[in-house]
Formats: structure tokens, sequence, C-alpha cells
């Protein structure tokens, strides 16, 4: 009897182990993500945005003590010309680059197999007061008489709001994120707006109007559409909707704002109807008799009584719907048409968060710098998420009951 | 003329031949209560009036219900207008979750009023019919859904007042709360007799003798007995209902 | 009658609720017809290319012809793994938060963390992979990394049916079996999980139609391009279903001739979804009745 209870007990601690472990496993597994995640993010803003090999020098007595990669790129682009706009002298900039040291020194010069080039860039920094060099670190020879630029690490601000993302510049990248926050802003406001009147509306049909055995259809297939594949909406957006925007508005490419913001739209409509009329189906009974015994007719109590009661059940579809569209990838890759522009049109191309990182990350190298940029669009993505859940946490659901 | 009147009405749900061929006549600024064991079909009876029963699809009726001689079931009648001449109260409160002014006022905004003064008006004459104005005049804007149980079907009261009904339909209306908000209803029932024609669905027995003029026995679907509570209490006809109000069923 | 009220408003108020009704079924159809034209469309344009040939060959002809048979039974096997990994866990894991772990801080970190996970878009969960599956811990490009990456997508899923479904037991099982002297375990294995099992199980069936649909977290943990034979082991490249359907769509070598393909994938991606709903259901019933007799 006593060894009977003993081993009764001791599986009872062991299957209680087993579940504790699993569920720490769980709990470790969800951590580990967001610590994952943000360690990789956050390393974007270590590092300048250059690839490490690469350096830029200038003559030692320039006085020009930093730049920004955005001064950088004005430079290369041609928008900055003198170095007084950069706080230095009133002489213009000149350009060093590797790659075309022909147009410097001849093939004798440089050597056979360009043995004598970190001497020449050496002896070009020195002679060339107003230049800016950039070429790889290797070149560095011992008695190197320029001075080395640090280029400004990439700032939390910068990162935010500087317009343009083009990860894979050279010498530098651009890496600001606004075009993709506001494009992935501009695709779920747009599918939203177009996606709640429609879902409110069937939602109020189905709970209120129609006949229970039309409901009995309708809200199971209606169910069942949410479980869908994002993929297959992506692809009945590439081959009807695409085409039909170009022809319809008339625009070069199909592939546009308006495109994502339908499919998202009809991509939410499912989950916005499903839960919204649930909540219009937990109305009491004897509120609506109260309603339409006081003369108000049906229409009236919808709207009087029955939509302001479910209004959390309703927000809470609405955040929900919000969260999947903000989240959404596939479909929105496929018909977007991916432009990283701040977007100024729902009818040209944008790009959106999550669009970008299924875009990029497979050309971007470990561990690099796109890299890393890739995860900080991970983790503004987790961010934005993860405030949706906090509001539908602490702001909707306490509100139901 | 009666202001109330049934001539032979049959009601069915579904196969459920719920009220039997019932006649019977209320007469204006007279309280009736509607007695019986449950489910013997006193509240649909009560929900005839008002053409609540509308809302449940699988219900059929037959005969004629009328409203100062004229056929409430008939096409031309505009439902909401029946039910702005015959208001109701429920069984649990259920004010709106909305403001206590908002709840008393929504019978007239939905019918279309927009005189913000008399609705103002409309709103304190009616709470102060309802005896509830002192308790609640300087928290009108405060959630129905603070006040307590009595106060809420006072207030369920005062909004059915505000659209100014003839009839008003009570269908247990004191059975959710204590004896003394119970006591309070009462008196108000009391009060409320010389203008209204009430019609009162109740469990309670000493409830029937205490507020009603008239008071109608239902058992099964059928209408038992129908006569002055006074008679009903001390000498009914039929020993069924001498049965049932000296408690030996139901 | 009642001086009141002006007639006026009841006409109005009649027709204006037949107009809004009007005007809500219509919209209703609308919704509906768009929602049911995309099922239609894909079903009208995948049928003709739905042979036996199309299910059980390879791709031919730099994927304008032929199958796609690697495609599913990669689906298969990232579906196979994920479950095999996910459901344990999130199953246990379940036990343990609504049988086992005390309310508290503990519990509701836990909760609100699991939630919000499930919030998570794939294609962070995409990113996660990659970086910890495929590279941190070198796993490559393998079905070992895609499946662990849609299982840790399905877990919250699953956790949070097991708890819905521990829920729904009414608490006065649980208290009858600890009064008659049954342990912890005796009381949940015997008494709450076989009332609980039918919604976990649908819940299960409902996550396999969802993960065999996800695109984004395979892009970069295991899907294949273009690789016509089968895999061998955990650690080798798959092709499957919906990334198949984005590259012939997107970026084949020829868009306009692999069409018909991609219709057909399109079509197997929602049968498969379609299947896993309706035997969700079916199991559904299947229990509801025998639960009543």
């Amino acid at each position: 009897m006593q060894v009977n209870r003993f081993l009764k007990n001791l599986k009872e601690k062991i299957i209680e182990g087993i579940l504790t472990l699993s569920g720490t496993i769980t709990s470790i597994a969800v951590i580990l993500i967001i610590i994952f995640l943000f360690k990789e993010g956050i390393g974007v803003f270590n590092q300048a945005p250059m690839e490490k090999e690469l350096i830029l020098a200038v003559n030692k007595d320039n006085h020009v003590k930093e730049l920004t990669p955005r001064q950088i790129k004005d430079i290369f682009d041609g928008k900055i010309a003198m170095w007084s706009e950069l706080g230095g002298s009133k002489d213009s900039i000149k350009l060093f680059r590797t790659e075309d040291v022909s147009t410097y020194f001849t093939e004798e010069e440089l050597g056979a197999n360009f043995e004598h080039l970190p001497q020449k860039i050496n002896e070009y920094i020195a002679r060339e007061k107003n230049v800016l060099a950039f070429f790889n670190k290797k070149y560095i020879t011992k008695g190197f008489s320029g001075r080395i630029i640090p280029l400004k690490k990439i700032g939390v601000m910068d990162f935010l709001l500087d317009n343009e993302w083009f990860p894979t510049a050279q010498p530098v990248a651009q890496l600001g994120v606004l075009p993709l926050i506001l494009g992935t802003l501009w695709v779920t406001l747009l599918a939203i707006l177009l996606a709640l009147p429609l879902g409110l509306a069937t939602a109020i049909y189905m709970a209120e109007i129609a006949s229970p055995k039309i409901r009995s259809i309708l809200k199971p297939t209606i169910e069942l559409l949410a479980g869908i594949p994002s993929v297959v909406y992506g692809f009945f957006g590439l081959v009807v909707l695409v085409p039909f925007i170009q022809r319809v508005f008339n625009v070069p490419v199909g592939e546009t704002g308006l495109a994502g913001s339908i499919v998202l739209a009809i991509m939410a409509l499912p989950t916005i109807i499903t839960i919204s009329e649930d909540s219009l189906r937990t109305a009491p009974r004897q509120l609506k008799e109260a309603s339409l015994a006081l003369g108000a007719s049906h229409w009236q109590t919808i709207w009087r009584v029955i939509v302001p009661y479910s209004s959390s059940g309703i927000t809470a579809a609405i955040i929900l719907g919000v969260g999947r569209a903000i989240g959404e990838t596939m479909a929105v890759l496929m018909v977007t048409g991916n432009a990283a522009v701040i977007p100024h049109s729902y009818l040209a191309p944008l790009r959106t968060i999550p669009a970008t990182i299924a875009a990029e990350l497979g050309e971007a190298s470990y561990g690099g710098l796109h890299f890393k940029a890739l995860f900080a669009l991970g983790c503004i993505l987790f961010i934005m998420t993860f405030i949706i859940n906090l509001i539908f946490e602490f702001i909707v659901k306490p509100k139901k009951h | 003329m009666a202001k109330l009147e049934t001539k032979g009405v049959d009601l069915y749900y579904g196969d459920n031949h719920a009220l039997k061929n019932i006649s019977m006549q209320i007469d204006a600024n007279t309280v009736t209560a509607l007695i019986g064991p449950s489910g013997c079909g006193k509240s649909t009876y009560l929900r005839l009036f008002n053409r609540m029963n509308d809302l449940i699809p699988s219900a059929r009726i037959e005969g004629e219900i009328l409203l100062e001689d004229k056929d409430i079931y008939e096409k031309k009648f505009p439902i909401d207008i029946l039910r702005r001449e015959v208001g109701m109260v429920f069984q649990k409160p259920n004010p709106f979750p909305k403001t206590i002014y908002e709840n008393v006022a929504y019978g007239l905004r939905v019918n279309g009023i927009k005189d913000k003064k008399f609705i103002d008006e409309r709103v304190e004459t009616s709470l102060k019919q309802a005896t509830l104005w002192e308790e609640v005049k300087d928290k009108l804007r405060k959630s129905a859904m603070e006040l307590s149980g009595g106060q809420q079907q006072r207030l369920c009261i005062a909004r059915a007042l505000a659209i100014q009904p003839s009839v008003v339909l009570m269908d247990e209306p004191t059975s959710a709360l204590d004896p003394l908000s119970t006591h309070k209803i009462e008196e108000l029932i009391f009060l409320l007799k010389d203008n209204y024609t009430i019609v009162i669905v109740t469990h309670n027995m000493q409830q029937a003798a205490r507020v009603s003029n008239k008071t109608a026995f239902f058992y099964l679907g059928e209408l038992i007995e129908y006569d002055d509570t006074n008679t009903i209490f001390t000498k009914p006809a039929k020993t069924m209902t001498q049965n049932y109000i000296t408690g030996r069923f139901g | 009658m009642s001086a009141l009220t002006p007639k006026g408003n009841s006409t109005r108020k009649r027709i204006l609720q037949i107009v809004g009704f009007g005007a809500f079924r219509a919209i209703t159809g609308f919704v509906v017809a768009v929602l049911f034209g995309i099922l239609f469309f894909i079903f009208h344009e995948g049928l003709p290319a739905m042979t036996w040939k199309f299910i059980t060959s390879n791709p031919e002809n730099g994927m304008t012809e032929g199958g796609i048979f690697p495609a599913i039974v990669g689906t298969g096997c990232l579906v196979l793994g994920s479950m095999l990994f996910a459901f344990p866990i999130g199953v246990m894991s379940g036990i343990w938060l609504n049988e086992y772990l005390k309310d508290g801080y503990l519990k509701r970190f836990i909760n609100m963390m699991t939630n919000n996970l499930a919030g998570v878009p794939s294609v962070v969960f995409g990113l996660f992979g990659m970086a910890l599956f495929v590279n941190q811990l070198k796993f490559g490009d393998s079905i070992l990394a895609g499946s662990l990456t849609l299982g840790l997508l399905a877990l919250p899923v699953i956790i949070r049916t097991t708890e819905e479904a521990l829920k729904s037991v009414d608490d006065s099982y649980r208290i009858a079996s600890l009064a008659l002297g049954a342990s912890q375990w005796q009381t949940v294995s015997k008494v709450v999980l076989p009332v609980a099992f039918p919604n976990i199980f649908t819940g299960l069936i409902l996550s396999i139609g969802r993960v065999s649909g996800e695109t984004a977290p395979i892009l970069f943990t295991v899907a294949a391009y273009f690789l016509p034979k089968l895999p061998h082991s955990i650690f080798d490249q798959v092709m499957a279903l919906p990334y198949h359907l984005y590259v012939i769509s997107t970026s084949g070598t020829d868009i306009e001739k692999s069409r018909v393909i991609a219709y057909g994938t399109a079509l197997v991606l929602i049968c498969i979804v379609l299947a896993s709903n309706i035997l969700a259901g079916f199991i559904r019933r299947y229990y509801t009745k025998k639960n009543k007799t």
C-alpha cells in the first residue's frame, strides 16, 4: 500500500515536471524570440552605414571632422559640391574612388598587379587638398599621410525619419525606414476604411436582419475564408486586381498601394465580420425589446442600442483587423510594386515593412549591416503589433464584461 | 367602449397552442392583474397588446385584438404608433447603458422629437411621475447602470411614461426586486391608475389583490375566470381559481 | 390618441428602415459575391489543371509544365514536422498553464506573452527562424529549420486553443473528481481532457490548414525554388506549395505560361484549407452527437 502510494506520488510529480518543462520551454522560446530580434535589430545602431572594409579619408589639412551618411550620399549624388557646405573651406570637393583609379594613374604607375596602388592613393591624398577618398582599408600604407574621417553611426532618429531606403547603396547605405512605415500605414489605413463599413454592414445584416437559415450558411463559410492562405489572395490580386487597376485608372503599373489596400481589405473582411457579428449577438434581448416597445423601429434599435452595446467588440474586430493588415506580408508583397519611396498617391507603387523583409532578406548577408537593418524592421513590426495587443488587452477586453 | 379588447384570440408557437380562444375587455383607467402559474400564457397575452410577440418568428395569431375598437393587427395600423400608445415595463429592469437622461429621452428621440426644451420637460415630468426625480435630479448625466435595481425599474417606468402612452403593460415588474422596492413600485402603480390603463402580470397574489381593480386567472393557455379583484379573491366562481389563489397548486 | 407625436415620423422611420435594410442586404450581397468570387475564380481556372499527373509529377520545362508533386510532399513534411514539435509542447503548455500554474503574475505574464506571440506577423518568425535555426544553429535551409519556425508560429495558437478548451470544462467536474480522492493528474487525464479533447483536436486540424498555407516563415528557412527530388533527411531543402505559388506567379521563367500551374497550385492550397475546415467541423459534430447520446 505504502509503495503503491509512493509510486503514485512519484508519477504525479514526474508528470507535473514534464508539463512544467514544456511550459518553460514555451516561455523561453517566446523570450528568446524577443531578445534575439532586438539584439540583432539594435545592432544596426552600433555601426556606420558602410561596409566594414571601406574607409573615407581626406587630406590632413582638411578640417571637416565628421560626415553623416546623408551628407556622403549627397556628395556622391552631386548635391553637395563644396567643402564649405560641410563646415570646411570654400573649395569644391574632389571625389576619389578606387573604381576609377585608371583616370588618375596609368597602368604602369599602378603596376601589373596594382601593387603600387596603396602608395599612389597615399600620394594622391597628400597632394590634393580637397580630396574625399573612398577606398578599401587594405590599401592604407604605413606612412599614410591623410586623415581618416569617421562616419557617424546610424542614429535611431535618422533611421526612423530619413526618407530613403536603399540598403545596398554605395558607398553608404541609406537606411531611412520612414517610407516603409508610411507605406505600411497607408495601405493599412485604406484597407480598414474599405473593410470596416462593408464588414460592419455584413455583420449587422447577419446578426440582425438575415433569417437564421441564411445566417447558418453565411457564418461558417465566411469563417472558412479567413483560413485561405495570404499567398492565394495575393495571387488573385496579381492576376485580377492589378490588371484591372491598371486599365481602369490608366496607370503605368497596376501594382499600387490601392491594389494592396483592396487585397488587405478583402483579407480583413472575414475577421472583422466574424468578430463583430459575435459581439452584436451578445446584445441582450431585453434591451432590444425595451427599444422596440418605445416605438423605435428595428433600424433605430440597431443603431441606437445594439451597435453601441457591442462597440467594444466592434473595436476589437477593428484592432485585430489592423494588426493582421500591418503584418501581412505575401499578399502585399505581390501586389504593391514595392517602390521604397514616401507614398504620395494610392495609384503609385509603395512598399511596406513586412514586404521589405520578405523581399530583401534573401540578398542580405548574414550578420551584415543590411541583415541587421532588416531585423530592426522586424523590431518595428514587433513593437507595432505589441502596441496593438496591449490596446486590445487593456482597453478592449476589460470593457467587454 | 373598452380600452383594450380581445375577441376569440388564439396564439400558436409552431405547434404549441399557447393561447386558447381568449375574449376579454379591459376598461380605461383601471388596473387589471393577470395571474396564473408559470407557462399559463399570461405574459404572452400581455404582449399581444403591443405586438411584442411579433419578434418570435414562429408565433401565429388568430382573432381580433382591439385598441379603442381599432384592430391593431391590421396592416394599416403602424406598429410604432401602437407602441407609443401602449408602453411596456419588463420583468427585469432593462435600462439602456446610457445616461439616466438619455434613457428617459430615448422614446422621444426615436419618435422624431428634437425640441430640447420639450424633451427636458418630459424627462422631468416622467421622472417625477415615477417618483424617481428626487433621487436622480442631480445625476441625470450619470449612467443608468449605477442605479439600484429598484431605481432602475422606476427609471424604466419613467422611460415608458415619457412618450405619454395611455396604456402601460407591466410584465412582472417587481419579480426581480427586494420587498422595499416592490412596495415603492406598487405605490406608484396606485398613483398612475387615474391617468393610465394598466395591465400587470404578476406571480404575487397579494400584489394582484393590492393594486388591481380586476383580475384575470389564466391556466394552460385558457382564461379561466375574469372578474373584479374583490370577487376573485373572496368568492371565485371556479374551484380552480379558488385552488390557485389559496396556494393549493401553482 | 397620444397628442405627442406627429404621424409623419412613423412613415419616415419605416422608409428609412426599408432603405437601410435594403442597403445592408446589398452590401452583404456584394461582400459575399467578392469573397465567393475569389473562390469561384480559383476553382474555375484551377480545375482544368487538376489532373492526376499534376498532383503526382515533377515540374517540367522551367516550371511551366508538369506537376507539383515535390511541393505537395514538401508541404506535407513541413506540416508534419511543425506539428510534431508544436502539438505536444503546445498542448502540454496549455495544460500546465490552465491546470497547474496558479493565478498570479507569472501566469499573467506568460499568457500575455503567448497572446502577443500570436499577433506577431509571420514574417518576423521567418526572420527569427533564419537567424537562429539556419545560421546560428547551422541547420541550413532545411526541413528542420522550416518546421521549427512554422512550429513556433503555431505554438501560441495551439496553447490558446488548449486553454480555451480546458476553460470551457466546468469546474464542478474537477471538484467532483478531486473530492473522490483522485489526484491532480488523474483528474486532468480522466475527467478534464476527455471533455476538452474534441475542441483541442479541432484546433489542431485548423492549425494544420493554417500552417500549410504560410509562406513568409519558410521563405528563408527551407523553401527551394526548384528541386525536383524528394527529401532524404530533415536537413534537406524542399519545395512547398505556397512558396511555389509565389515564385511561379511573380518570378518564374515564363510567368504567362506558368499561369495554369499557378491556378492549380492555388486550388490545391484552398482545398487543403477546405479539407481541414470540413474535417474539423465533422469532428466537432461527431463528438457533440456522441456526448448527447
